[in-house]
Formats: structure tokens, C-alpha cells, sequence
């Protein structure tokens, strides 16, 4: 139940901030709005040692249940641990806005999306059905691309967000058809339920495409290579959020759905191998590109790209325990998930005091570029400390958290190594070796960060201002971070017994005592090789960035033609020049042509249906009998309608339709419609008057002088449509399947009191049409009022247009 | 009977299809108009052309003409009713602000919206 409001706090929230906006005048309206995780936080705190212990807590309402669609919200370790980073660092954020955005902004948009965010990505991380897992998926994407876009009079910030936006719903668009086929086999939409059975359905033929599709989605949410590239164009949005959705929360949805889904695909070599490469080229790809950024926070996206690459890698490594099984000599397979997750609370800590610190350099300075930055070191030693400790986190230097995971890491890869499976052996030395190259990146961009902007030169503010530390307020968040940061490195043991031991539980249900499966983190473990490893690291990273001049021409080794970015935008106006050439080619703007469509179709569909249901049906045996007369008035008609074709004047034009006009009155007293009749004759009175009316008005009547061909096809068009109806009358009027309804309405004078059949229809039985038909002749009118009336502003309107 | 009268109404339509094709306004307008009075018959039609009295309940009437198609028709003339006279006066108006009833010159563009 605690889970429910979770969900449902942010949003509630999210509705009433526009109102409350208004009576908070004095005070910022983010105090309030750091309420609502702070909240959310504390009641998930008091689960924790529940969590621990491994129980489960578990609510369904019933939403739809004839699909199978329910609201059923699950807490455990892995929902434990995301909860408690989005409240977490969600709170931390918050309180870090309230200084970082000047109440000049429209703050009641800003909060208002970040609370739809928030409360969309409890959703996310606390729902067991998966159609209400896509369902809040795909609203951090909506919000995101609100928050993104949040600044909106920056034509960056709206192209970022579309990015963004694109890109992360064509995977949730692909994930979701792989979680229905996931319906497919399993018959349930339950991540559990589907956990529990899934040894059924390894073989099913829908089993490989859906993990693929599901894949897709949490690749492009996690920006992983190559659909990393929204990811630093999103770095338009205000720095609050960057640190929320980008290093925190939204990209890690990715992870989460990978670690939740590794139960069901864990065995499977085509899972292992797609996780593990695309996290690994992530890695490399990422901390490569990292180093050429000048603006800072372009380089932490890629950075943030990097690291989620590292943990995508470790679950793929670590899903290889599922297909080796449990014995004591697999158990160090699992360690590479171990270490996903404790990279995972890492990264969230040093990646989001990073992204708070160049918050606060762009907010004082004005500029991230690191090329004018620098000599900062004495002028803000805290967010000089702030940066210090976050950099050599990431870089994987003691005495941080950084250090420990990312040793586990090069473990991880090591153990790779020794594997036999998957017809790993032969390059299972590329494993080790890219992570050591990636990591020695990583360091360089490290280095980049501290140096660059705190050393050297100093930074000469052109107004000449004096440069100062960040009011208190701003730097409390991520001084709180780097607290956790050193924290997490002194206990480790604290973290990993409370908060990923369970976690380690829900990955690999049944798979051995959660236990087991922990092992205990320690700082040193003797000089082993993952040691060598980060030794090496600092040596070549050192040599790396002090020639950093001498190799950065590599980079031009990339043209910026062949670059992912271009090819999206290729892409993207492909498809915008492509899609325009279809409709234009179409959309003429002649009438002629659209009724022709109208038409075609017509003739099409429904001559396509008589011609092969064979529909077709003739009797002559009910038929009304033949009256001379009647036989007269349709000569009459036709003669009249055919010759409306060859008329010369509009007069006899007119005429020509009130004769048929009148002759359907006729039609309508032979065969006993008296209402009809009179209805027709009044209409028909007036439509003919308002024809002469309107002739005064209108130009003559021209011959037609369309060339031979658009007047013949015209004909053919016009005699298949005709004897389309025929056949079709003819369809209807033999059709003897069902009985006439008819019967009901007889009964007019108990149920509606009137004697008139048709009149009962129209004013009881079908009351509402009538009226309905009464607006539309009131809109009609309304329409003919403007239409005259307008004409005497017509210099304001043209103006409007 | 039914069957002449499909085809009559086939033929009201043929005409009726032919004049909405021309580029006239005017005699797209007059095409509606048919278009509507070949429908109504056609409804009609559909219904069935038999009974010998209209549809008003009284003493000794078994065979009454059906009733629902009259209800539909007589709610469908008034509608087209509204429709033509709200062509007409748009007619009207177009050739008042563009000086013919051409539609091959009357296309609209996207160019026109900016």
C-alpha cells in the first residue's frame, strides 16, 4: 500500500502545484516541492531492513482484468535500490534547484514536470505488469522531453528534446510490442509470474525477437551505442535536471528493465552476447569521446554514456551464471551483477555531485567551456573539493566508492577470461583489455575536469565581477553526494548487506542464498592483478593527458560526416522531405481530384467486396407492381436528370433540378410517406428560390471546357459509381437474412403515445437525432450569417491570416 | 417496381457524380442536390415499396408502408437542405473575394496558410 501512494504522492503533487503556485508568493515554491520525496524517502527507508531480510511487498488493484492489465506494484531489493536513488537523488536535486533557478522562471511548469517525472519513474521501477511498466516507460520520455525542452525559446534545447524524445520512443514503441509477445508465450503480463515459468518458453520461436525488441527500448533509454547520441544534445536542460534524469534516474530505466528482464533472458548466449558488447563498445565509445569535449557538460554526458555502457556490460557478464547454473565455481559469475549494482548507487552519487558542480562553474562564470576556464582552485574550494572527490571516484581512485566497484569491474572482465562457453575462449582476453583502455580514458577526462578548470590560468570574467564561491544552499547537494562518496568507500559492507543483497535475490530468484551471492566488499585484497590493472590506469593517463596536445588530432581521424549525429539527421529530413513528397504528390489542392479519390475508393472497396463475396442477389417475387404512372414520373426525372448534363443555362439548370425534386415529392405520395411529401415539397420550394437568389450573385453558367479526356474518365467514374448503387440497391433489397425491425415501432402507440409512426420517431423514439439535426441546422445557419457578415471586415481578417 | 427504380436512382447518381467532377462550382452545388435526391429514393427503395396505407396507426390498417426509412429521409432532406444552402452562400462568397467559381483555380496551397 506504502508503494501505491509512492506512486501516486508525485502526481497529486504534480496536479496541485499550478494551483498552489499562486498563494506561494513569498517563499520558493520548491520547499514544498522537496516535500513530496522526501517523503517518499523516509517511508522507504523504514522498509529497508524489511527489504533486507528478504520479505516482498505486493498490492494489485484491479484495473482491466479481462487483458490482464492491472495495477500491481512490487517492492523488492532491485525496486528497493532505484526507489531509493530517484527519491534520493530526486530530493537532493530539488533542494539544489531551489538556488540553482532564479524565481524569474516558470517555476510551476518546471516542478510540475519533474513531479510527473518523478512519480513516472516510481512507476516504472515499482510496477510488476509490464503494460503498465510501458505505460509510465513512456511517460519519463513525455517528461523528459518537457523538462529538456524547459528552456523553449532556445532552438537547442527544443532540437535536444526531439532528440530525445524520437529516439527513446521508438525503443519504448519496439519494447512494447516485445512485452506483447512476451504476453504470447507466457499468457501473463506478470514479470513474476513470467519468472516462474519461464523455462517453458526458452524454445518458443517468439523467445530471441522479443528479447531483441525489449532490448532495443532499454538500449535507446540508456543511450547505449549507438543510440547514445540524444544524450549530450539533451544537456540543454537546465543543470538540475541533467543531474536528475541524465546521471541518475531516467537513463538508469534502461539498466533497471535489463537487470529485471535477466531471470527470464539470462540463459540465453544471443542475451549475454548483445548486453555485453553494446555495454562494452558503450564504454570504450563513450570515455573515447569524452576526452575531445570542451564544454563540461557534453563531457559528463559522455562520461554518464560511458558508465552506463560499464554497468549494462557487468549484467551481461553476470547473466552468464544463468546459463552455467548454480555450483561454488559459478558463484563468481554473479559478482559481475554484484558489482553492476554497487556501480550503479556509485555512479548515481559521484555522477550527480559532478553535474551540481558544473552547475554551480556555469552559474557563477557563465561558460562550462573548459578552453576559457581555470585558477578556480582558490577562488571556490568547495566546489573545488566537490569536483576533486567526484572526479577521482569516476576515475576509480581510492579512497572513493569509485575505486571498489570499479575494481569489481576489472575483476568482472578477468574472470571473463577463464570462460569455456559461448565459444568465448578466443577473445575472451578483448574483455580485460577494453575495459582497461576505456578506464584509461576515463581517467584522462578526469583529469580534464579538475585540472582544466580549477588549475592554471585563472579565468577573467569579462564584466570583471569578482568570482565567489556558490551561495551555501546550492553546494549542500552535492556535498551530501561526496559525503556519500567516501562513505560508501569506508563502509561498503553497510550498503551491500542492506540494500544490494536483496537486490542480488531478485536477480537470480532461487539461484542460491542471497548470502552467497554477496560478497564482502573489501578495500585492499593484496596486489592481485585488478590493482596492476588501475596502477596501469594512472601511468597511462597521466603520460596520456600531458600529450594531450600531441594525440588529440586523432579525433579528426572521425569525419563529422560519417558521425551518428548525421546520420540521424539524414535520417530525420529523409523521412520529413520523403513523407512531404508523397502527401504533395496527392494533396493537389483540386477538388476534383479529392472527390475523384472519394469516388475511386468507392468503386474499389465496395465493387471489390460485390465482385468476390458475391453479395449479389436479385428476386423478383416481393416487387411492388408497376404502375403506369410510375413509369411516367421516372421517365420524367430521368430526362430531366440526364439533361442537366447538357444544359446551357444555370436557369434551366435549376429548373431542371426542381422538376426532379418535385417528381421525388410525387414518388413519396405513391408510396404513402405523406410527411415526405410535404417535407420535400416546402424544402424543395425554398432551395429553388434561394438557387434564383443566389444567381444574381454568381457568375454564368460556362460551358464546360475541360479537355476531352478529364470529361470522358469523369463519365466512366460517374457510370460506375451508378451502377455501383444499383447493384448495391439491389443487394439491399434482397437481403432476407435478418427480419425487418420495423415490427417495434408499430407498437407507437403504447410506447410513445402517438399514432403517426414516423412522427414518434422522430420526436420520441429518436428524439435525440432530431434535436442533434435541429444544431446542425442552426450551425448551418450560423455558418450562412458569417459568411455574409464577414464581408464587411474583411481588412481585419485578411490581416489574421 | 423496385427494380426500375434502382435503376433510376443508379441514373440519378450517374449525373450526380458527373457534376460534382466538373470544375463549376455551381454545378457541383446542383450535383450535391441530385446526389441527395437519388439517396433519399435509394433509402426509400431500400425499405421496400410495398403497403398499401402510410404509416398511421388506425383502425383496420395491416399493410402500412415501413416506417423507418420515411423517418431517416425526412431527417436526411432537411440536413441537405442546410448543406445546400450553406454551399450556396459560400459559393457566393469565394467568387466575391476570387472573382470565379473555377476550382481548377481555386486549389489552396500550403503557401497560402504563412
Amino acid at each position: 500500500m506504502t508503494i501505491n501512494l509512492a506512486i501516486v504522492i508525485p502526481f497529486l503533487m504534480a496536479i496541485l502545484i499550478p494551483i498552489l503556485y499562486r498563494r506561494f508568493t513569498k517563499l520558493h515554491i520548491g520547499w514544498l516541492v522537496l516535500a513530496v520525496p522526501v517523503i517518499i524517502f523516509i517511508m522507504l527507508v523504514r522498509l529497508i531492513p524489511f527489504v533486507a531480510e528478504g520479505h516482498t511487498y505486493s498490492h494489485t488493484y484491479n484495473w482491466i482484468p479481462s487483458l490482464d492489465i492491472n495495477f500491481t506494484t512490487y517492492l523488492d531489493g532491485l525496486s528497493m535500490i532505484f526507489g531509493l536513488l530517484i527519491t534520493g537523488v530526486g530530493s537532493l536535486v530539488i533542494l539544489y534547484s531551489i538556488f540553482y533557478l532564479s524565481a524569474k522562471e516558470s517555476l510551476q511548469h518546471f516542478y510540475c514536470y519533474l513531479l510527473l517525472f518523478m512519480g513516472a519513474m516510481l512507476g516504472v521501477v515499482f510496477s510488476d505488469n509490464l503494460m503498465v511498466l510501458y505505460a509510465f516507460w513512456e511517460l519519463t520520455s513525455v517528461s523528459s522531453f518537457l523538462l529538456i525542452a524547459f528552456w523553449h525559446h532556445r532552438k537547442a534545447s527544443r532540437a535536444g528534446a526531439q532528440k530525445a524524445m524520437l529516439i527513446t520512443v521508438t525503443g519504448g514503441v519496439s519494447m512494447l510490442v516485445g512485452f506483447i509477445m512476451l504476453h504470447m508465450m507466457t499468457g501473463s503480463y506478470s514479470v513474476h509470474e513470467i519468472i516462474r515459468n519461464v523455462s517453458q518458453f526458452t524454445d518458443h520461436q517468439l523467445f530471441v525477437p522479443a528479447m531483441i525488441l525489449i532490448l532495443f527500448g532499454a538500449f535507446t533509454k540508456s543511450a547505449q551505442f549507438p543510440f547514445h547520441i540524444w544524450l549530450p544534445d539533451a544537456m540543454e536542460a537546465p543543470t538540475p535536471v541533467s543531474a536528475y534524469l541524465h546521471s541518475a534516474t531516467m537513463v538508469k530505466a534502461g539498466i533497471y528493465l535489463v537487470a529485471r528482464l535477466t531471470p527470464i533472458f539470462g540463459g540465453d548466449a544471443i542475451w549475454f552476447w548483445l548486453v555485453t558488447v553494446a555495454g562494452l563498445v558503450t564504454l570504450f565509445w563513450g570515455s573515447f569521446n569524452a576526452v575531445k569535449q570542451t564544454d563540461l557538460k557534453a563531457l559528463l554526458a559522455f562520461s554518464t554514456v560511458s558508465q552506463l555502457g560499464l554497468i549494462m556490460s557487468l549484467f551481461g557478464m553476470g547473466s552468464v551464471a544463468f546459463k552455467l547454473g548454480y555450483s561454488d565455481s559459478t558463484i563468481i559469475y554473479t559478482q559481475a551483477t554484484f558489482a553492476a549494482l554497487f556501480h550503479l548507487v556509485n555512479h548515481s552519487t559521484f555522477k550527480g555531485a559532478l553535474f551540481m558542480m558544473v552547475g554551480i562553474v556555469d552559474h557563477e562564470l557563465g561558460t562550462r567551456d573548459v578552453r576559457r576556464l581555470g585558477g578556480l582552485m582558490s577562488l571556490m574550494p568547495l566546489t573545488f573539493t566537490v569536483a576533486v572527490i567526484g572526479s577521482l571516484s569516476m576515475a576509480g581512485m581510492p579512497p572513493f566508492n569509485g575505486f571498489l566497484s570499479k575494481e569489481m569491474f576489472f575483476a568482472a572482465a578477468i574472470h571473463m577470461r577463464d570462460l569455456d562457453i559461448f565459444s568465448i575462449s578466443s577473445i575472451g582476453i578483448l574483455f580485460p583489455v577494453v575495459a582497461w583502455v576505456a578506464s584509461i580514458f576515463t581517467f584522462v577526462y578526469c583529469m580534464i575536469i579538475i585540472f582544466k578548470t580549477f588549475f592554471g590560468k585563472p579565468y577573467e570574467k569579462s564584466e570583471g565581477k569578482p568570482i565567489h564561491e556558490a551561495p551555501i544552499g546550492m553546494l549542500v547537494s552535492p556535498i551530501i553526494l561526496c559525503v556519500f562518496v567516501v562513505g560508501i568507500f569506508i563502509f561498503p559492507n553497510v550498503l551491500g548487506q542492506y540494500i544490494l543483497k536483496p537486490a542480488m535475490a531478485s536477480i537470480y530468484p532461487g539461484f542460491a542464498p542471497a548470502e552467497v551471492l554477496t560478497p564482502k566488499i573489501h578495500a585492499w585484497h593484496g596486489i592481485n592483478m585488478e590493482l596492476l590493472m588501475t596502477i596501469g590506469v594512472v601511468i597511462v593517463g597521466v603520460m596520456l593527458y600531458r600529450k594531450l596536445k600531441t594525440w588529440k588530432p586523432v579525433y579528426r581521424l572521425f569525419p563529422y560526416r560519417f558521425s551518428f549525429n548525421e546520420l540521424f539527421r539524414h535520417l530525420l529530413e529523409g523521412l520529413e522531405s520523403g513523407s512531404n513528397k508523397v502527401t504533395t504528390s496527392y494533396m493537389t489542392g483540386s477538388l476534383r481530384k479529392y472527390v475523384l479519390y472519394i469516388y475511386l475508393f468507392f468503386i474499389v472497396a465496395v465493387g471489390g467486396y460485390f465482385l468476390f463475396s458475391g453479395g449479389f442477389a436479385y428476386s423478383s417475387a416481393n416487387d411492388a407492381p408497376v404502375e403506369i404512372y410510375e413509369l411516367m414520373l421516372i421517365i420524367v426525372m430521368l430526362l430531366a436528370g440526364i439533361s442537366m448534363l447538357f444544359v446551357k443555362s444555370r436557369l434551366t439548370a435549376t429548373l431542371l433540378n426542381g422538376v426532379i425534386g418535385f417528381g421525388v415529392s410525387i414518388f413519396f405520395v405513391i408510396f404513402r410517406a405523406p410527411d415526405l411529401a410535404l417535407t420535400q415539397l416546402i424544402v424543395e420550394s425554398v432551395t429553388t428560390v434561394l438557387f434564383l437568389l443566389c444567381f444574381s450573385f454568381l457568375p454564368e453558367w460556362k460551358r464546360e471546357d475541360s479537355p476531352k479526356s478529364v470529361k470522358i474518365s469523369n463519365a466512366v467514374i460517374a457510370g460506375a459509381v451508378g451502377a455501383l448503387v444499383v447493384v448495391m440497391s439491389f443487394a439491399v433489397m434482397y437481403y432476407d437474412e435478418f427480419d425487418s425491425i420495423s415490427s417495434y415501432f408499430e407498437n407507437a402507440y403504447e410506447l410513445a403515445g402517438g399514432a403517426n409512426i414516423v412522427n414518434t420517431i422522430l420526436g420520441d423514439f429518436r428524439g435525440f437525432d432530431t434535436m442533434l439535426e435541429v444544431v446542425v441546422l442552426f450551425i448551418a445557419g450560423l455558418g450562412v450569417y458569417t459568411l455574409i457578415k464577414l464581408k464587411a471586415r474583411k481588412e481585419d481578417t485578411d490581416n489574421e491570416n | 417496381m423496385e427494380v426500375i427504380m434502382a435503376i433510376a436512382i443508379g441514373f440519378l447518381f450517374m449525373a450526380a457524380v458527373y457534376l460534382m467532377l466538373s470544375k463549376s462550382l455551381l454545378r457541383i452545388i446542383i450535383g450535391t442536390g441530385l446526389l441527395s435526391h437519388g439517396a433519399h429514393l435509394l433509402i426509400l427503395t431500400m425499405g421496400g415499396l410495398g403497403g398499401s396505407a402510410p404509416p398511421v396507426l388506425s383502425e383496420g390498417v395491416t399493410n402500412m408502408a415501413d416506417a423507418i426509412p420515411q423517418a431517416l429521409i425526412l431527417t436526411a432532406i432537411v440536413i441537405s437542405f442546410g448543406v445546400t444552402a450553406f454551399f450556396l452562400v459560400l459559393a457566393y462568397r469565394a467568387y466575391q473575394e476570387l472573382g470565379t467559381d473555377d476550382m481548377n483555380l481555386m486549389r489552396g496551397t500550403d503557401e497560402d496558410d504563412e
